[in-house]
């Protein structure tokens, strides 16, 4: 990309039937970087990531003003596959939710939506998206026993490597880390970090320390507007708005 | 003191009620089994299972009645099952709740409530007369279909229902279709509840009767296409007793029916269990 924006979101509402969730937001998202999105509950984070790849399509009654391109393409447009967006972008939702069959099928399950089911191109995706989510030593002897048998930790890198087995260009992270212990959060994060090279990630943080160690950039979101963006070390030393220094220095939250 | 008293005799008496209701259903169900098989079982042997009933089944054996059980079941399952499961996965996965799934849903429930003489009575004016398909294994077989319709419909979306949303929306972000999500992420999952509503589909089809003498007749002799008449083991059972042709034979026939569903369905939970164990 020229300009290097990923993602440009312009003038966007959106709404669950009558309740706004989403009021106008302007944002643009560079490639291969990491955004964090800051919040407090119920502040539209999770809306703002599944719009991006209009999972909140699924919901009966949501509508939306506004504009989002993806490299410059509009997502909401009629022509636009949806199919074909949520594998550009593709989502890891806050609790893993492995589908109860084996670790690889969990990851075939994307590639074989796209009638790739030549065992030999399974095998090697499914290696590769298990190496790049760092999961593959720990189950690559156990590859067809059930995903459900995978500690919490593992189990949200499976759900990771699903998303990779499809190659995407954006991921969406919604607080992958909310139900895991420390050590799991720290290989993920760790995973994140050399996820950027290659995918621009935006991630909705479990708490303000982690994306204070992994984001490059930051959004601060409060009631469905977004309050304040800017580089990570800016919004986290120099915030220009009180109610984001108050979000950030614990005040509520 | 006097209340504590009180809660203790009140937690005993509960108790002792909840066991007695509990074991003389037991009991009930233990004489009913007990006494066509004590009846029964003598009569059992090799020859009466695999001989035609001779002298209206005074003698004999049972076989053609075993053909013509099994020949009808298949028949209704092999109809109702694409339907029932269709129509559950239309109300629950195509359709967000409104009047016309609602409309639906009252119409199963009625017709669950029918009795299934009526249905008999349906096929015999419907398939029997007005399709001129006459007693045969066809005509009691869509007969069938229709009573076990609201069973295996229910059983489905009961099933469907219990499958979590995000399993669902899993498959929608990883670019799955509504087709792709509803036949590799929901239905796999749902598998052990839409079988067990087929395993009662079969059950409820094996010990029918009024349906089949309505509209698959009582025939004696082995079918030879689906437009032959037949005689079900219930049914051979009603009109051996019914008609006092033999009491003994009759409890042969009632034994053999009762083995017949107790078979169907421990070998419904074995390959259910096995599948279960397959998948976790």
């Amino acid at each position: 990309m020229s300009t290097g924006n990923k993602i440009a979101v312009k003038d966007f509402n959106f709404y669950y039937g009558s309740i706004q969730a989403l009021q106008m937001i302007n944002l643009d998202i560079k490639a291969n970087e990491i955004f964090a999105i800051l919040g407090p509950a119920r502040s539209g984070k999770t809306t703002f990531l599944k719009s991006l790849n209009r999972l909140t399509d699924l919901v009966h009654g949501a509508s939306h003003t506004g504009t989002i391109l993806l490299d410059g393409e509009d997502i909401y447009a009629p022509r636009i596959s949806l199919t074909q967006l949520r594998r550009r972008v593709g989502i890891v939702f806050d609790l893993p939710i492995p589908l109860p069959v084996s670790i690889y099928e969990n990851v075939a399950y994307g590639p074989k939506l796209s009638n790739k089911t030549q065992k030999k191109y399974l095998d090697e995706i499914i290696e590769k998206a298990l190496r790049s989510a760092f999961l593959w030593d720990e189950v690559k002897d156990r590859l067809h026993t059930s995903a459900l048998r995978l500690s919490g930790g593992q189990q949200q890198r499976l759900c990771i490597s699903r998303i990779l087995a499809l190659d995407p260009e954006v991921l969406l992270l919604d607080e992958p880390c909310s139900g895991l212990d420390p050590i799991s959060t720290a290989s993920i994060e760790e995973t994140l970090s050399r996820l950027k090279k290659e995918y621009t990630i935006i991630l909705v943080p479990h708490n303000i320390q982690q994306a204070s160690r992994v984001a490059d950039r930051v959004g601060f979101l409060l009631e469905g507007k977004l309050v304040e963006e800017g580089p990570a070390f800016e919004i986290f030393t120099r915030p220009k708005n009180k109610k984001t220094e108050d979000y950030i220095s614990g005040k509520f939250g | 003191m006097k209340f504590e008293r009180r809660r203790y005799l009140t937690q005993n008496i509960a108790k002792i009620l909840i066991w007695m209701a509990a074991l003389s259903t037991m009991a009930v169900m233990a004489l009913i089994v007990f006494q066509v098989l004590w009846e029964g079982l003598p009569v059992l042997s090799l020859s009466f299972f695999l001989d035609s009933p001779r002298s209206m089944g005074r003698e004999g054996g049972i076989f053609s009645t075993i053909v013509g059980t099994f020949a009808l079941t298949i028949v209704a399952i092999l109809f109702a099952t694409p339907l029932g499961v269709g129509t559950a996965i239309f109300l629950w996965e195509y359709t967000r709740e409104g009047r016309i799934s609602r409309t639906i849903r009252f119409g199963i429930g009625c017709l669950a409530g029918v009795p299934s003489i009526i249905f008999g009575l349906f096929g015999f004016v419907f398939f029997v007369i007005y399709l001129n398909m006459g007693w045969s294994i066809l005509s009691g077989g869509l007969t069938m279909a229709a009573l076990i319709l609201p069973t295996i419909i229910s059983a489905t979306e009961e099933a469907l229902k219990a499958i979590p949303y995000s399993f669902r929306e899993v498959s929608y972000s990883l670019g799955g279709t509504k087709w792709q999500t509803v036949t590799r992420a929901v239905i796999p999952s749902a598998l052990p509840g839409i079988f067990t509503g087929i395993i009662l589909g079969i059950c409820r089809s094996i010990e029918e009767t009024a349906v089949v003498i309505l509209t698959a007749g009582s025939s004696l002799l082995i079918p030879t296409s689906l437009f032959s008449p037949v005689r079900t083991m219930s049914v051979h059972f009603y009109i051996l007793s019914r008609e006092g042709i033999s009491m003994e034979m009759a409890y042969g026939t009632g034994a053999a029916l009762i083995l017949l569903v107790l078979i169907v369905n421990t070998v419904a939970n074995w390959l259910l269990s096995r599948y279960v164990r397959k998948k976790a």
